[in-house]
Parts: structure tokens; C-alpha cells; sequence
């Protein structure tokens, strides 16, 4: 079989100060340079070895331009992975490795920088008065934002599995647990209990306030070398075990008619993601799954295997979500929901800190952690991330 | 006269046809109070969103053909937060998705008329009413959805 399993490690991981939506003092290109250089930092690399950069949804930074505000001597490679928002940031992880194994480059970063503060939020409506294509089918009904196009997906899932709504809040409440343990999170010192999330407001039904995912600024990224290379440099490498990306047959049929409707997008993926590392659920020793929304987390699970929709009442509860004891500790840093919403790259960084030993809400002995990108788009990606034991 | 009344607010965006001409032809039965879907003539199969290919024999021969407007509601949510400056201040609304069984099971989106805050079931029978909106500029037709008697 044709891999990148064990071949590319990621060597460098940074980020800068996460800030409240509309609160960076700097403008988003510096973010994206401050985090490149935190991440050559972290690894011991000089960044004028950086030859290639891949990043997703449409990031405005271009490698052209940080190649050459960085002073690179050479721009080798330069990717974007099309499409699906936040669903590419395992795909770029992968891309990036794929571009180190064939050989187009040797040090790439993956990088997102978001400064929603200084552009159009992903939460409000464009200012447009008119909806073309697929919005013409669903902006006039009110059908506009993120959590707007995914409810109907987890209303279904929900409606055909006997879901509860406690199923969806045991994922809030893990992100706000670890985020407490965590200085970088925006919710540092903003506990979240169930009593509050049950009274939070509806922002559409079946997602409540702390369903949803924040809105940030900042900028996160990864430094990738060879495997043999990381070895020799500052860090712990965690080695790329497998990425996967993609989504189902017709999965952007327009106006909700992909046939596998009520899903994550991660049916066909997940299973290429697992016979590519040779693993399965039970290996994993913490993951991090993108919450756009909680039901979206809630799908990716199930379609990674974890456990069947069937015991999602019973598996999703917060002492099963928690580091370092819980079942399966989910998003160890307080993800999207509670550490900064840095589009999903922030979960990536936090992968990787747990195969180090340096997470702020450690699980012992971590040695093999998968991350979900952006369930519920197309397409959606994810990836595993492991030890030297685990290679 | 009175100003004509709309479910959500005049304000909200505007459907346009793509300038490509593919939904053209469905905004247009709209005006005429018809429900038109893709079909194709190879194949017979239906196909909505709209495509300019069969996404089953790779034909580009389609055609849109005229359907009843009753469906079963195959999910549903209701908006609270308001995401646009003309839902300020206005109530919750429901959204569904409209499966049609009469045309290969697709699904169309409108909104659920009646009280906001009523009780929604998957699997409930709806109707297609049309919603002209005569004073906009052009003028469209939106087709929303109402509980079967």
C-alpha cells in the first residue's frame, strides 16, 4: 500500500496570544508571521529553512508573500486545500507531509491565520441583498450562517437515534473543563457547568449558546520535516501515522441533498484514515475532534468508530471526556469551543503537545492522537499523529 | 391596497438566478406558482439541486419537469439567533427540508408557516404555498411549507 505512515513528523509547533473575536492588536498577516516563527522556535529550525507552506479555506495570507516577507531563499512548494472550511486543517497536515515524502520540499509549514475581527465573521450574514445558486435555495428562508446549515444534519441524526441533548452539552462541558487547566484559552477562568448550559439561549434549535463555536483571532502553525530530520532536532517528534480527506458520494449535492445526509461527512474517510496507520479506536489515546457544533463532534465520533449512535447517550458524558482519567479525553485544550477558534489548528498543536508530555491537561503516556477536521462540510479531513513507540 | 405580508422580512436577501442560466428555469415556474425539478430524459432519474449533467448517466439532457407540491418534512430547525440586520428583532422561525416522494425522494427547503413555536415531526405531510413577492426588484416566488390538513 502506497503511505506516508511514519515518514514526515512534525517538529515545531506555535501560535500566538488567542484573542477575543475583533481583539488583536495586530494585523492578521503579523499573526500569521509571529506564529511561523514561534513554531521554527519550538523545533530549534532557523525559518530561512522553511521551503513550503500549505494551509485551507482560503487563507489570505499567501505563501508567495510570507516567502518573502520571511526573507526564504526558496518558495518549493505552495498549497490550499480547496473548499470545506474548517474540514481542510487535517488535509493540510497531510498535503504538506505528502509534499516532504515526494520530495517538491523539506521543511513546510502549515499555517491558519484568522483575524474574523478584521474581515467578514463566519457567524453574520454577508451584507448582500441578493443570494445566488445554492443560497438562492436557502438565504431567503433564513438559512445562512454555519449553525444554520448544519442543524437539520444533527435534528435527523438526533431525531433517527434517540439522541439527547445531554449528548451534545457532555461534549461543551469537556471543552470548558480542560480549557480552565489551560492559559491560552479565552475561556481560562470561565467555567462552564450544566446548569448554564441548560440555560443558555437557543441559537437554532438543536444547538444552544455553547454548542456553537467561538469566533477568534490569531494564527496557529506547524513545522513538518522528515522523519529522519525531526529526530535530530529540539522536540519529541509526533510522527503522521495517516491523513485522510474527502467525503461521500454527492456529499455537496445542492440544497441539502447529499444522500448520506444526517452525517459528518467522514463515512468513506475514516475507514482510509484507520488501514492506513494499521490502528483503530482502541489505540487511541486522546483526540481531538473540530466542534464547529457539538453534534458534528458527536457524528465524527460515531463514524470513527468510537461507539455505535446507539450508545451515544451513554458514551457521551463528561467523565468519559476528561483528561487524564476519562475513556476517551476529548479536545484537551478546550478546542474550538473553549480555547480559541483558530479555524481547528489549535487541535493539531494540541495533538502534538500530548505526544510530548506538554499538554496543560495531560493524558499519561499518550502515544497515538487523532484529530477530525470540520465535520459536516466538504470536503472534511483527519489524521493520526504517534510516538516513536507507536511507528 | 395593503403592503403584501411575508413570512420573514421583505429585507431578507433576494433570490437571483445564476447568470449561467442553470435555476433559471426553476425560478421562472415559480412566478407561475408551479414546483419544477430536474429530470432526465436517458434516464428518467430526478435530480435537485440543479446540475447541467445526470449524476447517473452522465447525460446532459435534462429537463424540468413540473411536480406536485406536497412533501414529507425529512428534518427541520428553528432559528433563534438572528444572523442577518433584518431578522433583528423578529421571532424564531422554523426552517424544514421537504423530502418529495413524488420525484425520487429530493428535498426542497422553505420555511414552516404558522406559530414559530409550534411542535415539528419528522415524517409530517406538508404543502407547497407559494409566496410572491410582486414589488421586489425583479420580482421572485418563494415556495414555503405548511402541515397538511
Amino acid at each position: 500500500m502506497r503511505t506516508i505512515r511514519g515518514r514526515v513528523a512534525v517538529a515545531g509547533v506555535g501560535e500566538t496570544t488567542y484573542y477575543k473575536h475583533g481583539q488583536a492588536p495586530e494585523p492578521e498577516v503579523k499573526l500569521a508571521l509571529r506564529a511561523i516563527l514561534a513554531a521554527c522556535e519550538d523545533a530549534g529550525i532557523d525559518p530561512r529553512q522553511i521551503d513550503g507552506f500549505a494551509s485551507y479555506s482560503n487563507d489570505r495570507n499567501e505563501p508567495s508573500r510570507l516567502a518573502a516577507a520571511l526573507g526564504l531563499p526558496e518558495l518549493r512548494f505552495s498549497n490550499m486545500q480547496w473548499g470545506g472550511g474548517g474540514g481542510g486543517g487535517s488535509a493540510a497536515v497531510g498535503n504538506a507531509a505528502a509534499a516532504i515524502a515526494a520530495g517538491y520540499a523539506d521543511c513546510v509549514v502549515v499555517f491558519r491565520a484568522l483575524a474574523q475581527g478584521q474581515f467578514q465573521r463566519f457567524g453574520a450574514a454577508p451584507p448582500a441583498a441578493t443570494a445566488s445558486g445554492e443560497a438562492a435555495l436557502t438565504f431567503p428562508y433564513g438559512l445562512i450562517s454555519p449553525a444554520q446549515r448544519f442543524a437539520m444534519k444533527v435534528m435527523r441524526y438526533m431525531h433517527d437515534h434517540g439522541i439527547r441533548q445531554e449528548a451534545q452539552r457532555a461534549i461543551a462541558l469537556a471543552s470548558y473543563h480542560h480549557a480552565q487547566a489551560n492559559p491560552r484559552a479565552v475561556m481560562h477562568g470561565r467555567p462552564l457547568s450544566a446548569e448554564a448550559y441548560d440555560a443558555s439561549r437557543w441559537i437554532v434549535e438543536p444547538f444552544r449558546l455553547f454548542d456553537c463555536c467561538m469566533e477568534n483571532d490569531g494564527a496557529a502553525a506547524l513545522v513538518l520535516v522528515s522523519a529522519e530530520r525531526a529526530r535530530d532536532l529540539r522536540q519529541r517528534p509526533a510522527y503522521l501515522l495517516a491523513a485522510a480527506q474527502g467525503s461521500e458520494y454527492r456529499n455537496a449535492a445542492r440544497g441539502h441533498n447529499a444522500p448520506t445526509y444526517a452525517s459528518s461527512s467522514f463515512t468513506t474517510v475514516a475507514p482510509r484514515l484507520w488501514e492506513m496507520a494499521g490502528l483503530g479506536p482502541k489505540d487511541v489515546s486522546v483526540v481531538q475532534s473540530y466542534e464547529n457544533f457539538t453534534g458534528g463532534v458527536l457524528m465524527s465520533l460515531v463514524e470513527h468508530d468510537f461507539f455505535a449512535p446507539e450508545e451515544a447517550n451513554e458514551f457521551l458524558v463528561p467523565e468519559n471526556l476528561t483528561a487524564p482519567g476519562g475513556r476517551l479525553p476529548l479536545n484537551t485544550s478546550g478546542g474550538n469551543l473553549a480555547e480559541c477558534y483558530m479555524h481547528g489548528l489549535e487541535l493539531q498543536i494540541e495533538a502534538v503537545r500530548q505526544l510530548r508530555g506538554q499538554s496543560t491537561n495531560q493524558v499519561p503516556g499518550a502515544r497515538v492522537g487523532l484529530v477530525i477536521s470540520g465535520p459536516m462540510v466538504t470536503p472534511v479531513s483527519s489524521m493520526i499523529l504517534g510516538t516513536e513507540d507507536a511507528l | 391596497m395593503s403592503a403584501p405580508t411575508y413570512h420573514l422580512p421583505a429585507s431578507m436577501p433576494r433570490p437571483v438566478a445564476e447568470p449561467d442560466g442553470l435555476d433559471a428555469p426553476y425560478w421562472e415556474a415559480t412566478r407561475q406558482g408551479e414546483l419544477r425539478v430536474q429530470r432526465c430524459r436517458s434516464c428518467q432519474g430526478w435530480q435537485w439541486g440543479p446540475e447541467w449533467i445526470c449524476h447517473r448517466c452522465l447525460s446532459f439532457d435534462l429537463t424540468w419537469e413540473r411536480v406536485e407540491g406536497r412533501g414529507l418534512i425529512y428534518s427541520w430547525e428553528r432559528a433563534w439567533h438572528p444572523v442577518h440586520p433584518a431578522l433583528r428583532g423578529h421571532r424564531p422561525y422554523i426552517v424544514v427540508l421537504v423530502e418529495l416522494p413524488q420525484a425520487g425522494g429530493v428535498r426542497m427547503i422553505g420555511n414552516l408557516l404558522g406559530d414559530p413555536e409550534q411542535v415539528v415531526s419528522i415524517g409530517a405531510a406538508v404543502d407547497a404555498v407559494f409566496e410572491p413577492h410582486d414589488d421586489a426588484t425583479p420580482p421572485f416566488t418563494l415556495v414555503q411549507w405548511r402541515k397538511s390538513a
